[in-house]
């Protein structure tokens, strides 16, 4: 166990939740974490990496291609012995399911800290489902922080009961705390003296279902002491017995605007209060002390009834109850109006949730995404556009992403629509995927492989902009830079796609937007050869938010002259560059945020746009 | 000392930036300080809000009706999250156009000043001159000195002092 003395205590740092997190990683001696970018979880490695350069430790990090591999990865570092975490939004623990499953029937060696970052709301995902549920599906232990502080705290701690019970342990924060930004006391890194080490038992890491039984009544045994650990017991904040028989339970962030809501309400220390650290397993003397002593409970925890499940209790006030509501994020507008009700207050007004229009996120000005879906959408006015994963996801507001379900997704639902009309007997109409370059990489391959074993005819468009632009560019396989800056071994995407069978490959910068649209109209007729299979096309521009490529390429001076007022520029490319002027009825350029990439000029009808060259 | 602030802001116009320097002159004034920030899609130019919390606060999320400072770096922005302010809360617009707020043409200023993505710091030092703020201005100016990369700094410095310079010029006064 590490303590805060003076001889490991170093300084305090302005950190984000995630930072925290990473540098708890390195505090407690991790030798290998993995991951793969997505909100909110994405900082995290970066902070592994940045302050492992800081304080010297050297470790193994890497971006992997997607979750799967980055668990499996780290689940062998810790097989041989040594500290190991993989960090992930929690839809990347759908991908990483597999292995997580098993890994709680087979353990662990060195600690294994799995952080799975869930988003209530949600902000940036396809769902806001509940790892902490995922974890108690697979009978792993999850820590819950309520704050940037405690995160890195509970990462200590959660090594400790990994290496204790040779279980994975869960970190699961939320948006909330993830991109919370608070002073945390930093300790030295802990140096362990680990070499690899690996143990062969083949009735335990290949455990086939003759043994498998018994690894499992082991691991309810385990479950059942981690019901017991006295440092998990939830942490309460006494009331003064002026409201006797009724309690609050919450966990995560929930606690945090529960504690501040209280506290302006001038209610702490007047409720019994309790703090979840550890939701599942919930302590068992907890749960029968609960039951026992209260007649009015209210459980605030985020997203599912995780907690309230666990206390059996048919009485309990929660999600289940309706007493908070059943989905979306605990805000404290949201908590106070549950509060109010509980416990009998006069109700305020109600919660004034932010009115007006919001502005909604597009393509940056010069994204070369927009240029790939305004050809898109030119050349095939009665297609249908399955997309993925990514900033290309924005693709939306110019018509040219009709589906967006999960990564990957997008490729084979392709293939699948293609079949529905293929069988169909009428009419094909052009099918044209978009994937990005590093959704490409996580799982479209596989997709790929089957559209073309199974003669999908679609067109398939890589964005390939060099980067995980969305996430905060991180490098991908193609870029031969992992994720600590060292050079890798660059993975070529046009020679992935040509061994994969793919009859028809294109490379095509669509800022050259007729040229563009000329190689969509390739790839239509391959597809429709009697010959023919699925078309791949390689939409090749660097991401322009990398300084460096946006350094590197032509910048013209944007000028436009007797506009017509069409609007066609507006309505089909969307840059935010173009605005209205409402005076005139023409369109006219924001200087400030074009970044002359000459596009538009290819876009407007009338050629009222002009582009000359800046020296 | 109980501060709240939300920044208000357009994916890009450096709201991130601004939140970041008011929670370090927070820590370095020695106070408990927590924020809450916008991260991920809505930073490709969508609404975002960022929320500093000065004082002895557990959570990051400002409540509806309590925030005691706004900034806001677009005008637009009030029409969506006016509703975090509390009634007599200061609040600090980036706008060429009068209103019940205080207000200074930070965009504008900003590309006189060559720096068109720094109108951040110039609605920051407005601020902070006009007294709206937990800290003064010479401590945001030692924060960006500590705190801001080499290459970005003297622009930051330079834009904060124009706010400052701005708020002095500016004796218009209304109040949310």
């Amino acid at each position: 166990m590490k303590t805060k003395t003076l001889s490991n205590f170093e300084t305090n740092r302005l950190l984000l939740g995630n930072e925290a997190i990473g540098r708890g990683l390195l505090e407690a001696g991790v030798s290998l974490a993995a991951s793969y970018p997505g909100t909110p979880a994405s900082e995290i490695l970066s902070a592994v990496v940045a302050f492992a350069k800081e304080s010297g430790v050297s470790l193994h990090a890497e971006w992997s291609v997607n979750e799967k591999v980055a668990y499996e990865t780290a689940l062998a570092n810790s097989m041989a012995g040594r500290r190991s975490a993989v960090s992930m939004k929690q839809v990347g623990l759908n991908v990483a399911s597999d292995p997580f499953l098993r890994s709680a029937y087979l353990g662990v060696k060195g600690g294994l800290l799995v952080i799975s970052a869930d988003d209530p709301g949600p902000h940036s995902s396809q769902t806001e489902q509940d790892s902490r549920f995922f974890a108690m599906f697979a009978k792993v232990p999850v820590l819950d922080p309520a704050s940037p502080r405690e995160a890195k705290e509970m990462v200590a701690s959660a090594f400790n009961l990994s290496e204790k019970y040779e279980l994975p342990v869960m970190l699961r924060p939320t948006t909330r705390v993830c991109h919370a930004r608070q002073v945390v006391p930093l300790m030295a890194p802990e140096q362990l003296a680990r070499p690899a080490h690996f143990e062969k038992n083949p009735r335990r890491w290949a455990a086939t279902p003759q043994y498998v039984r018994e690894l499992h009544w082991k691991l309810n045994g385990k479950i059942e002491r981690l019901a017991a650990e006295p440092d998990f017991y939830p942490r309460l904040t006494a009331g003064d017995g002026s409201r006797p028989g009724v309690c609050l339970i919450a966990s995560g962030v929930a606690f945090a605007h529960t504690w501040d809501l209280l506290d302006g309400l001038g209610l702490l220390g007047k409720i019994d209060f309790y703090q979840v650290t550890m939701p599942y397993p919930l302590n068992r003397d907890f749960i029968s002390r609960i039951n026992r002593t209260y007649q009015k409970i209210l459980v605030l925890e985020e997203t599912y009834p995780v907690i309230e499940l666990q206390l059996t209790n048919g009485q309990v006030q929660g999600r289940r109850s309706r007493a908070v509501p059943d989905e979306g994020e605990l805000i404290p507008e949201v908590i106070r109006g549950v509060l109010e009700k509980f416990l009998h207050l006069p109700t305020t007004s109600a919660a004034a949730v932010p009115q007006g229009e919001a502005t909604r996120p597009t393509l940056c000005a010069g994204c070369a995404h927009r240029a790939a879906f305004y050809a898109i959408r030119e050349t095939f006015p009665e297609g249908i556009f399955p997309s993925d994963i990514g900033c290309y996801t924005l693709g939306m507001n110019l018509g040219a992403v009709d589906t967006c379900h999960c990564m990957g997704a997008g490729l084979s639902q392709a293939a699948g629509f293609y079949h529905a009309f293929a069988a169909g007997g009428g009419q094909i109409p052009s099918i044209v995927a978009t994937i990005g370059d590093s959704t490409f990489f996580h799982a479209g391959l596989p997709a790929l492989v089957n559209a073309v074993f199974h003669g999908a005819r679609i067109i398939l468009v890589i964005l390939d902009n060099s980067t995980t632009a969305m996430t905060g560019l991180q490098p991908t396989p193609e870029v031969g830079v992992t994720a600590t800056g060292a050079p890798g071994q660059a993975v070529s995407l046009p020679e992935l796609v040509r061994a994969c069978g793919v009859g028809f490959l294109k490379e095509c910068d669509p800022y050259q937007v007729p040229e563009f649209i000329a190689v969509l109209k390739d790839a239509d007729q391959h597809c429709r050869r009697e010959a023919g299979g699925p078309a791949v096309v390689i939409a090749k521009h660097a991401c322009l938010l990398d300084r460096e490529a946006r350094k590197s390429q032509a910048v013209y001076e944007m000028c436009i002259t007797d506009c017509v007022g069409c609007l066609h520029c507006l309505e089909n490319f969307e840059c935010p560059a173009l605005t209205l002027d409402d005076a005139t009825g023409q369109v006219t350029i924001d200087g400030v945020r074009c970044v002359g990439c000459g596009v538009c000029a290819q876009v407007c009808p009338t050629g009222a746009i002009e582009a000359r060259l800046k020296d | 000392m109980k501060q709240q602030i939300i920044i208000s802001g357009l994916g890009g116009q450096g709201a991130l930036t601004v939140t970041r320097l008011l929670a370090e002159a927070a820590a370095t004034l020695g106070l408990e300080v927590i924020t809450s920030e916008t991260h991920g899609m809505a930073q490709r130019g969508g609404t975002v809000i960022s929320m500093v919390k000065v004082g002895p606060f557990r959570g990051p999320l400002i409540p509806a009706g309590a925030a005691d400072v706004g900034l806001f770096l677009a005008e637009k922005n009030l029409g969506v999250h006016r509703a975090y302010l509390a009634s007599g809360a200061r609040v600090f617009v980036n706008s060429a156009a009068p209103g019940d707020y205080f207000r200074v043409d930070a965009q504008r200023l900003a590309t006189e000043m060559g720096v068109p993505v720094a109108a951040n710091l110039i609605l920051l030092g407005f601020a902070a001159a006009k007294g709206g703020l937990f800290c003064e201005a010479a401590l945001l100016e030692q924060v960006i000195m500590e705190k801001i990369p080499a290459r970005f700094r003297d622009a930051n410095l330079q834009a904060l002092r124009r706010g400052v310079a701005a708020a002095a010029e500016n004796t218009e006064e209304a109040e949310a």
